[in-house]
């Protein structure tokens, strides 16, 4: 029945389409701006993630991963932990790719052997030889600098398990730095 | 870091991920903005205008995917600055048109053929384009030229011989126009 009911109907549906067609007008900033501000916490998170001599590997896969998504992006609230969040991913995909590689741990004596041991980057070289929950937590929490809640979305858990993931890390990191 | 980001851009334009290159570039009249798509030069910015707010129209109007990175101007900035001296007198670089559309474009495209160191008027450019009457459209095409100083606006003038406008401000219409010898100093 044409009414009242029925133009109003219409009405909406024009604006359902009218929001749908929202996210398909870019609004989104130049990738440029996204590289200015936060280039360097990537990195941080790369070095954290996989350790100094692959970080900019983990730097070039995470950016070029984002610039093939980022015209589709329709949620830019939060551009940095999309970034960060991707870091993350592309750091797992490093750790999967030498899982087949035998004894992680002589890899990363020998990376430390290279490197100055401490100070400056030398803890993230020990956060990168931390389990990998635990890894994740610690690099996404200090050089990410994201709250417990994205952490614990970019790892798949639950906040509760981020944080104890972040709590053994640093026990661990502790440790080792006693 | 400098390095990491230079050999993004590289990986980007070989994936086909760089739509949007800028750089600047010196000038006599101040830095110039250059911005170009895999097609060619699409936009140059002028000192007087506000770069942020050029390139945040690239990734509105072209696409959002806009790197900073010199290595695609080398022969765009040579020839600006042969060009500013005085010693080029036709660029020959790919141009990108697709920031004008229809009557603009096809004045622009007059424009471009106006040879170095002559000069055409507005009503010429609106014949040229399709549409005598058009006069004020071809201005205001003019003044849209996203391409300035290489789709060389500043080479047409009013009928009656005054300057008309310019973007990037009458003293540098005038002052390119002396360097190409059509105004006397």
């Amino acid at each position: 029945m044409p009414g009242p009911t029925g133009l109003r109907l219409i009405s909406i549906s024009r604006l359902g389409a009218a929001q749908r067609l929202i996210p398909e007008v870019t609004d989104l900033p130049p990738f440029q701006t996204l590289i200015d501000a936060h280039a360097g916490e990537v990195m941080a998170v790369c070095r954290g993630a996989v350790g100094r001599s692959d970080a900019d590997d983990c730097f070039q896969e995470t950016f070029i991963a984002a610039l093939r998504g980022y015209p589709k992006l329709q949620d830019t609230g939060n551009l940095r932990g999309w970034l960060i969040t991707i870091a993350h991913r592309k750091a797992i995909d490093h750790h999967r790719a030498n899982g087949r590689r035998p004894v992680p741990v002589a890899e990363v004596a020998e990376a430390s052997s290279e490197d100055p041991p401490l100070g400056g980057d030398g803890v993230w070289e020990l956060v990168a030889a931390l389990p990998p929950k635990q890894q994740a937590a610690v690099t996404l929490r200090y050089a990410g600098d994201l709250p417990h809640a994205e952490i614990a979305a970019a790892l798949g858990c639950s906040p509760e398990a981020a944080r104890r993931s972040l709590h053994e890390g640093l026990k661990r990191l502790r440790k080792e730095l006693a | 870091m400098k390095d990491s980001l230079n050999r993004l851009a590289e990986r980007a334009a070989s994936a086909g991920l760089l739509d949007v290159a800028y750089t600047t570039t010196d000038s006599p009249f101040g830095p110039l903005l250059l911005a170009t798509t895999p097609r060619g030069l699409v936009r140059i910015g002028l000192p007087n205008q506000d770069a942020d707010k050029l390139l945040d129209e690239l990734a509105t109007r072209v696409s959002p995917r806009v790197l900073e990175t010199a290595a695609p101007f080398e022969q765009t900035r040579r020839e600006l600055a042969l060009y500013f001296a005085g010693e080029l007198t036709d660029f020959d670089l790919p141009l990108d048109w697709q920031l004008s559309k229809d009557f603009r474009r096809r004045v622009l495209r007059q424009i471009a053929r106006i040879p170095y160191g002559q000069t055409r008027t507005y009503t010429q450019m609106a014949k040229g384009a399709g549409n005598e009457r058009a006069v004020r459209a071809a201005g205001s095409a003019c003044g849209s030229n996203p391409i300035p100083v290489v789709v060389p606006c500043h080479r047409v003038l009013r009928t009656s011989g005054g300057l008309g406008g310019y973007g990037g401000g009458l003293p540098m219409k005038e002052e390119l126009l002396q360097l190409e010898g059509v105004l006397k100093d």
